[in-house]
């Protein structure tokens, strides 16, 4: 029987292992600034880590056979413990633990502690059961303001924000279903929610931030590489939880440029 | 004499009831009482497990019917994965390793001949039975079951227009829950004044089995947390039913303006957490108490480091109450609280490393016995790893970006909190089942479960890390609707499979439970050859647990293999004990 | 392998791990130098039970604790009003009903009561010690009245709050006008939900007694629910001046 435990412990040990280091399903490949610091810090941890995992489960399988009652074996040691042992090994622990927290320190600081740069780009992310809307603030720089009463999700776009068409900031507003950026500029985010909590989730950005009713959330990250990216909801909202999502498209900022022109002129 | 007229209090706990319902229904005696709350987790987790089994099918075969259930409907999906969650949660994890072995075994391991209430003991099983049938019937009123997950945040979980089963569903939900703390409360209690006020003689609180301590301090995390959650489920019953406006802010629900405002939903998960947290401890400490215990019966030796895992144990549950922020990296909280919490967090998992450090320890040098209890035992240890081992990557906000609410998450918890603590349960049954019972479990049947649940578990929810480092979010009730996760749905599906084959093998364990009540191999009193108070006794044990007399202690829980002594394991209640070392 | 250290005798001898044959303290359960309450049956139920309502009251004091976190966050929030884009905060403090204070004296009042039905009790105790006797003495009277005394003013103190509450309303403020009324309304509510309980166990103490229960039982649920009735009146004395003053 512990001969079975052993290779048992040490198949599934290494099995998962395998897949763990052959990436088989993995992370996608980072298109924004923060994702290489974010991935350089999660394969740290998941080295140290792995390390950890190996060697407990090697040893546990290890001693589940070399212990095993066999009859002619020796009596069991007896011992209560060994107090310099346990000294070390918490010591060990808990370098190596808070070690970690305090190396990824400054790449948390980075992202959330200091507020966008101005010149960034700005988009308001607007998260409702069970759809995205993006506004753009226009050449005016300014969001107009949106009203509650005015919030009607059946018409799409400027009325799904309950845009207030009344106030001369929201004449250049761009309500848009895709999010389109330029590419290696700062983008400012700031997310509201109508209803419930979403969460505004961009994978290849290594980006999550909740949507809360009754805040705006300012956050931000910088793209880094064209493409289409997947933006999907992480927060249960409700019975379209599953197929809340939008299309982050990065494009260069000329086409950014004459995107955003095409939404204005429609307006007109 | 004198003081025995004026005392005359008759103890009346410790005559044995007569007729039925005194006997088997309104019991005083924790033994009926521990093994009532057993048998409500038993049904409980059958309840869970089938929900889970639609969910797993409904992921990877959406549309299909099923016959009587009919087709599961996104809203439906979403239903079921709330009541899994709680009904695991509360009504298995949180019953039988704590109402159920809990009640049934600290006063003998202890040497008393009772809880310190009897009568609130038997109330706290019956409010706990109430809330489980109140938890039941959102299943079957109008709009069915509620859909906003077991954490409940809202303003889903607040407004009725939010989602079908946010009506009176809801309302049961967390009527179910409030019944459930005041419960536990009682429990916690119970469970404080008898470990601290009626330990026998010579039982000192250092020689406690581990699973008196685990149960002590599993029940002061419980007492300290539970009458918060108790507070925010009667903040959210308002905020639904009266008008107020704690936790929902000014929202429009499809276009309708929801009639709250100024509330905010932080303060719900500030208020869940700083309960969810120290639940998740209340769910493992008991499991973890018992596996020091069976690791050192059945290697033959002490536990190693008995003071540094009671110590490691205290700072658990001290520091359980400090890193509740940890599930709220990305709500929105502010970012500097965040990195505090994840410092604390991080912290917590250095008890947590030691215990598993002085599992191995135990091991190392012994003489293992694998009867079925420390199949389970050793299993444990293995899934107590690997769901640990997850924990500091979500501990570090950083590393929560990607993977806060994915199926990450959803594998870390269930290696480490459901399965870890499930084989706990499993393993208590194995080992006291021949006490209470009077009879052996059959090993062989044993065995084939063990193998079963051990690899089947791993085939479930390790798949899970892979998945959501992928970027695949929890709580979905399906993944066909974008391609990103097309290359994902082979794992789901080999998943999905694994849980077939799982949930099936569970079906043994309690074919074996029932028929070896009726049929198994007569136990004789101590047929673990183990040393804690409860072998001492008969079996099963009397009324009053002991027999009439007191039993007087004089040895630690775990004297076994000591030099020089004729057998290789010492009663602690054995006085003739040969000077160790 | 090579990291254990080959030798097993590390570990202070000292510990009360493994026997040495010795019998253990003569003291009983316990440990940690406690004093010897002897073989007494009452001492031990006694301090039993106060010990489970010392750990009764622990657990109810972090319900009011979660109350009172909600209540300085709510407080202090501001919120997102959507016409303007500000934060602004929307608490207005209510003006509390002077009746509360009566209300207060009242509820001070009744726990001079208990105390006083608690002692009286603990008195009668002792001399049916000392006179080996389980009933109670003829001085079970002023006990009693006492006790009924602190339920007539436990009742009058919730009668009170209903009052102060239906003067509230009048005055336009209910459960949901806003977040400070909210707060008044759950409070008091709580708080009286949970005087209720301790009225009932009152109720109980009276019934024990004119039916001539054993006086030592008498004793115990009198002494428990005193100390709970005087938490009762502390936990007000908290609630009232967080909602007068702390805003």
């Amino acid at each position: 029987m512990g001969l079975v435990l052993l290779i048992v412990i040490w198949l599934i040990t290494f099995v998962s292992s395998y897949f763990f280091l052959a990436k088989t399903w993995w992370l996608p490949t980072g298109a924004s600034a923060a994702a290489a610091g974010i991935d350089h810090h999660f394969a740290t941890t998941y080295a140290v880590m792995g390390i950890v995992f190996v060697a407990a489960q090697v040893t546990l399988g290890l001693f589940a056979w070399k212990y095993r009652d066999g009859g002619s074996s020796s009596p069991a040691r007896y011992s209560h413990g060994n107090n310099r042992l346990e000294l070390i090994w918490t010591m060990l622990t808990a370098v190596l633990f808070i070690g970690l927290t305090l190396m990824s320190g400054s790449i948390w600081a980075s992202e959330r502690f200091r507020p966008a740069e101005p010149g960034a780009v700005q988009v308001e992310v607007t998260g409702m059961q069970f759809a995205w809307y993006f506004r753009y603030p226009g050449p005016d720089g300014k969001f107009g303001a949106t009203k509650p009463e005015l919030i009607d999700p059946t018409g799409g776009g400027e009325s799904a924000v309950g845009l207030d068409t009344t106030d001369p900031a929201s004449k250049d507003d761009v309500v848009a279903g895709t999010m389109y950026v330029p590419v290696n500029r700062e983008v400012e985010l700031i997310l509201r929610a109508h209803d419930v909590i979403h969460s505004f989730f961009v994978p290849a950005m290594r980006f999550k931030q909740d949507a809360v009713p009754g805040l705006a959330i300012h956050m931000h990250f910088t793209p880094i590489a064209t493409g289409d990216y997947d933006i999907f909801c992480a927060e249960l909202c409700g019975l379209g939880h599953y197929r809340m999502h939008g299309m982050l498209k990065v494009v260069s900022q000329e086409e950014y440029d004459k995107w955003l022109a095409a939404r204005e002129a429609e307006k007109q | 004499m004198a003081t025995r007229e004026f005392a005359a209090h008759e103890s009346h706990a410790h005559a044995a009831p007569q007729g039925f319902i005194r006997k088997w229904v309104f019991s005083l005696d924790h033994k009926v009482i521990g093994l009532q709350y057993y048998f409500l987790a038993l049904t409980a987790v059958f309840v869970g497990m089938f929900l889970s089994l639609l969910m797993r099918i409904h992921v990877i075969w959406p549309s299909v019917t099923l016959p009587l259930l009919g087709q599961i409907k996104p809203e439906t999906y979403v239903s079921l994965l709330t009541m899994h969650g709680t009904i695991m949660v509360f009504f298995v994890l949180t019953t039988a390793p704590q109402g159920g072995f809990g009640n049934y075994f600290l006063p003998i391991q202890i040497g008393a001949a009772d809880m310190a209430f009897p009568v609130i003991n038997m109330l706290s099983f019956w409010v706990t039975f109430l809330a489980y049938l109140v938890m039941l019937a959102a299943f079957f009123v109008t709009g069915g079951a509620p859909l906003h997950g077991w954490t409940g945040y809202p303003p889903l979980s607040a407004l009725q227009s939010a989602g079908p089963g946010e009506g009176l569903g809801a309302d049961l939900w967390v009527i179910s829950i409030a019944l459930f703390c005041v419960g536990a409360l009682m429990s916690a209690l119970n469970f404080i004044t008898t470990t601290l006020d009626m330990r026998a003689k010579g039982m000192t609180m250092m020689r406690m089995p581990l699973t008196c301590w685990a149960w002590f301090i599993t029940a002061i995390l419980g007492l300290l947390a539970f009458g918060v959650l108790l507070s925010a489920g009667i903040l959210l019953l308002l905020d639904r039913n009266a008008g107020t406006s704690f936790y929902v802010p000014l929202v429009t629900v499809n276009g309708q303006l929801a009639g709250h405002k100024g509330g905010s939903p932080l303060l719900w998960q500030h208020l869940f957490w700083f309960f969810g947290h120290p639940e998740v401890y209340i769910a493992i400490l008991p499991a973890m108490g018992l596996c020091s215990q069976l690791l050192s019966v059945f290697s033959r030796k002490p536990i190693f480091g008995y003071k540094a895992m009671v110590y490691a144990m205290l700072s658990i549950g001290l520091l359980g109450f400090m890193v509740w922020g940890h599930h709220m990296f990305m709500s929105g909280m502010s970012p500097y609280s965040a990195f505090a919490f994840s410092i604390m967090t991080m912290a917590i998992g250095v008890p947590s490393a030691i215990k598993t450090f002085n599992w191995l320890g135990t091991l190392w040098g012994s003489r293992i016995r694998f009867a079925s209890p420390m199949l389970f035992a050793i299993g444990f240890v293995s899934l107590f790893v690997s769901g640990g081992i997850s924990g500091p990557f979500l501990a570090q906000p950083t590393l929560d970006i990607p993977l806060h609410d994915t199926a990450f998450v959803t594998g870390h918890f269930h290696l480490i909190m459901g399965v870890a603590s499930i084989f706990g349960i499993f393993a208590a049954t194995y080992y006291w089942f021949p006490k209470m019972f009077g009879r052996m479990m059959n090993e062989t049947l044993a065995r084939v479960h063990f193998w079963f649940t051990f690899v089947g578990t791993y085939c479930i929810f390790m798949p899970m890390h892979y998945l959501g480092m992928a970027g695949q979010p929890r709580r979905y009730s399906q993944f066909t609707e974008f391609h990103y996760f097309d290359h994902l749905i082979p794992l789901n599906t080999f998943m999905t499979y694994a849980a077939f084959v799982t949930i099936a093998a569970q079906f043994i364990f309690v074919l074996n439970l029932f028929w070896s009540m009726k049929a198994g191999k007569k136990a004789s009193d101590n047929p673990w050859e183990a040393t804690t108070l409860e072998w001492t006794t008969a079996t099963p044990p009397p009324h009053d647990n002991f027999g009439g007399h007191t039993p007087v202690v004089y040895n630690g829980p775990y004297e076994y293999s000591v030099p020089g002594a004729p057998s290789d394991h010492v009663m602690q209640t054995d006085p003739t004990i040969v000077a160790a070392h | 392998m090579a990291i254990f250290t080959p030798t097993v005798s590390i570990g202070e001898p000292s510990t009360t791990l493994g026997g040495n044959g010795a019998p253990p303290p003569e003291r009983y359960g316990g440990d940690d130098g406690r004093s010897n309450y002897g073989s007494s049956g009452f001492d031990m139920r006694l301090r039993r039970a106060r010990l489970g309502m010392g750990v009764a009251i622990a657990g109810i004091v972090m319900v009011f604790v979660s109350f009172t976190s909600a209540y300085i966050v709510r407080q202090g929030l501001p919120t997102l009003d959507s016409r303007t884009g500000n934060l602004v905060r929307d608490w207005i403090p209510v003006q509390l009903p002077r009746l509360l204070l009566i209300n207060t004296f009242v509820l001070l009042f009744s726990g001079v009561t208990m105390e006083l039905a608690r002692r009286q009790a603990a008195r009668e105790a002792a001399i049916a010690r000392a006179a080996a006797v389980s009933t109670a003495s003829a001085s079970a009277d002023s006990r009693i009245s006492w006790l009924a005394l602190t339920v007539v003013l436990g009742l009058a103190f919730l009668t009170g709050q209903w009052m102060a509450w239906r003067e509230l309303a009048a005055s336009g403020f209910d459960v949901a006008t806003s977040p400070s009324s909210s707060f008044v309304y759950l409070l008091t509510g709580m708080h009286g939900l949970h005087l209720l309980g301790g009225i009932f166990a009152l109720l109980f103490a009276g019934a024990a007694s004119l039916l001539r229960r054993p006086i030592a039982s008498q004793v115990v649920v009198l002494d428990v629910t005193g100390w709970y009735w005087h938490f009762m009146a502390l936990l007000w004395v908290y609630i009232f001046c967080l909602m007068e003053f702390a805003h």
